[in-house]
């Protein structure tokens, strides 16, 4: 028999986990990016690898999914993380409130934690704001957004799955019934449109999942498209990760990576999803911010400032209160639409939890019984990679 | 503060078979603005044909490069300012001695091929002196390599020019960083296509974005090259 057909929209992490669990578990996936890998949210991440102690407090069920996957990633793909833990440091009063709840949190979601003296915080990290009062080791990681794809699509592409990028989806082919069974799309490399059917179509835009649902009908999806901006300085100024002790709040973490430091983040909302500016104050702010944390980088040379748009659930509440969770939804169940399912949500180091759980869906829906092994294999060199055809030189 | 300057993008267009032409786009911008963001405009605001790549924007993932007014630049961290003045035009074109995908896009596939057969390594002990090779093997922090690979040095090398087959400085820097000249590894690097290919225009040095001098990674692997023959020679192991 036949290998069931899925396509899988979008590129981000998102959609190169699925297309990876997908292929792995005997599925023919194409998957169709409008651009080139990991060019919206998930190429523009500072590249935190999570611990979870970021949401500890507020948001316990994203901080487990958090540490549980962070533990994952560090085992099957080293070769784009550096894996050197992080710190959060208390500078204040208004820190030091957050401390107890912190440690509670912390031990709620087993993450594991160790309370620093400033001299012993200091010895580690000689950059720090030298008036912190107290510090806290947890197992946070960094990871480069791009290889961290190029990795999941190199171990998708040696099941067989393939990558057509700039590929923009332009419609679903719809039955009689109005269920999915295939889409229509603009290969902008050549400026041709071509169509292509398939069992099962996975959305996975992130935050341009909404528009890519509405155009198989009256779908509305929870996504609350919430930007923020990310300034990277010239200068590698610690060697973790330094987050500050308190609320999830504006430039309240710097990201080491090669020989730089990435200052983030803020949170807003906003219209237009392709071209979100990057505000000048917003910039001063992360400087600010980031010289409370490190004061050095008053003296260091700005490298690049940029911005990137989470795709939050929408559970009703704003901005920095939305759940860094994720969900999957079947739109034969919500929306009487088959044939389609859209991941969104979730975090860059949720990655592969949120593919195994859609796999999982579509598996289901296809009646296939194959159990997930992503947490086990070793992902392939992202030197791997390729796209889906040779194309001539010019 | 904030300054607007009216420039023109003189961007490559390439689909397909259809012959290439240079599109012109007038646009206002910030000088302050980074050269990729604007390229980002025109897709989002003027025409969504635009085939470019880019990912990370703040220069860790090496996806941008491209020929910026005659120069190899990583577009995400060149300001509008150091390349045009108000008034002036950007010519934005692929990089060169890659095959193009379309546009601005070329396809790093052989290129990413060997830098894994010369076994680059992603990542290093933060000890680690990239360029002058020095190496602590009892620090256990680690971090990201130099090398982004983003192809610029490969772009432009005048030798990988004249041929498709030389590996190219990234590759060789490649080595010399992994510093495992194991035999496979030497087939490569010790022969007509390999270091002694360069001519030391030293053009890769010139327009590396992160600190990796290939120029001088090549110069040291041909000393080790050589001392390896000589030992050879002598019988040494």
């Amino acid at each position: 028999m036949d290998k069931p057909q899925a396509i899988v929209i979008g590129a981000g992490f998102t959609g190169v986990a699925v297309a990876y669990d997908l292929a792995q578990r005997g599925i023919k996936v194409t998957v169709l990016e409008r651009g080139p890998l990991v060019n919206g949210t998930s190429g523009r991440t500072h590249g935190l690898l999570h611990s979870g102690a970021r949401y500890a407090v507020d948001d316990q069920e994203s901080a487990i999914e958090c540490i549980d996957e962070n533990l994952v990633l560090r085992k099957i793909i080293p070769q784009v993380i550096e894996p050197n833990g992080g710190l959060f440091i208390a500078l204040n009063e208004s820190d030091m409130a957050y401390r107890e709840a912190f440690i509670q949190g912390c031990a709620d979601c087993h993450i594991s934690i160790e309370e620093l003296n400033p001299r012993q915080a200091l010895t580690l990290e000689p950059n720090l704001n030298p008036k912190l009062i107290t510090a806290f080791k947890v197992p946070d990681g960094t990871f480069d957004p791009l290889r961290l794809a190029m990795g999941f699509a190199a171990s998708a592409n040696t099941h067989g799955a393939e990558f057509h990028l700039f590929c923009e989806v332009q419609d679903f082919i719809l039955d009689g019934m109005g269920n999915v069974k295939g889409v229509k799309y603009l290969d902008r490399s050549s400026n041709q449109i071509n169509d292509i059917n398939s069992d099962i179509v996975i959305n996975a835009a992130g935050v341009w999942a909404g528009e890519v649902a509405a155009l198989a009908g009256n779908i509305d999806l929870p996504i609350k498209p919430t930007p923020g901006v990310m300034v990277a300085y010239d200068q590698r100024l610690c060697q973790r990760v330094i987050n500050r002790l308190n609320e999830p709040g504006d430039g309240d973490i710097i990201v080491p990576q090669r020989k730089m430091i990435t200052v983030g983040t803020t949170s807003f909302e906003a219209d237009n999803l392709d071209y979100i500016p990057v505000f000048d104050d917003q910039v001063q702010l992360m400087f600010d911010r980031g010289c409370e944390l490190i004061p050095a980088i008053k003296h260091t040379k700005e490298r690049g400032a940029f911005m990137a748009s989470r795709p939050l659930l929408d559970s009703g509440t704003k901005g920095r209160s939305l759940t860094r969770t994720f969900k999957c939804f079947d739109h034969k169940e919500s929306d009487n639409v088959d044939g389609l399912v859209t991941i969104t949500g979730g975090k860059a180091t949720t990655m592969r939890l949120m593919a195994e759980k859609t796999a999982d869906l579509v598996c289901q829906k296809l009646g296939m019984h194959v159990p997930c092994q992503t947490a086990e294999i070793p992902i392939l060199s992202y030197r791997k990679f390729h796209i889906a055809q040779t194309r001539e030189v010019a | 503060m904030t300054q607007t300057w009216s420039i023109t993008y003189e961007i490559f267009r390439k689909k397909g078979s259809q012959a290439a032409h240079y599109d012109r786009f007038e646009m206002k911008v910030d000088p302050d603005e980074y050269v990729l963001d604007g390229i980002e405009r025109i897709w989002a605001f003027h025409d969504r044909s635009l085939v470019f790549s880019h990912a990370c924007h703040h220069s860790t993932c090496g996806a941008c490069g491209m020929v910026v007014n005659g120069v190899e630049k990583l577009t995400c961290i060149t300001p509008i300012r150091s390349v045009t003045k108000d008034g002036g035009v950007i010519r934005v074109e692929p990089m060169r001695n890659f095959p193009v995908i379309s546009d601005l896009s070329v396809d790093m596939t052989v290129f990413y091929q060997r830098m894994e057969s010369v076994g680059h390594q992603p990542v290093v002990s933060i000890a680690h002196e990239d360029s002058k090779g020095k190496f602590d093997p009892d620090d256990d922090l680690l971090r990201l390599s130099d090398c982004i690979e983003c192809g610029l040095c490969i772009s432009a090398c005048p030798i990988a020019l004249t041929t498709p087959a030389y590996l190219g400085p990234a590759v060789l820097a490649g080595a010399q960083q992994s510093g495992d000249l194991n035999l496979c590894v030497l087939e490569l690097v010790d022969s007509e296509n390999g270091a002694w290919r360069c001519h030391s225009a030293y053009e890769c040095t010139e327009v590396c974005p992160s600190h990796v001098d290939p120029a001088w990674r090549i110069m040291d692997l041909r000393k080790k090259l050589v001392s390896r023959r000589i030992k050879k020679f002598f019988g040494v192991k």
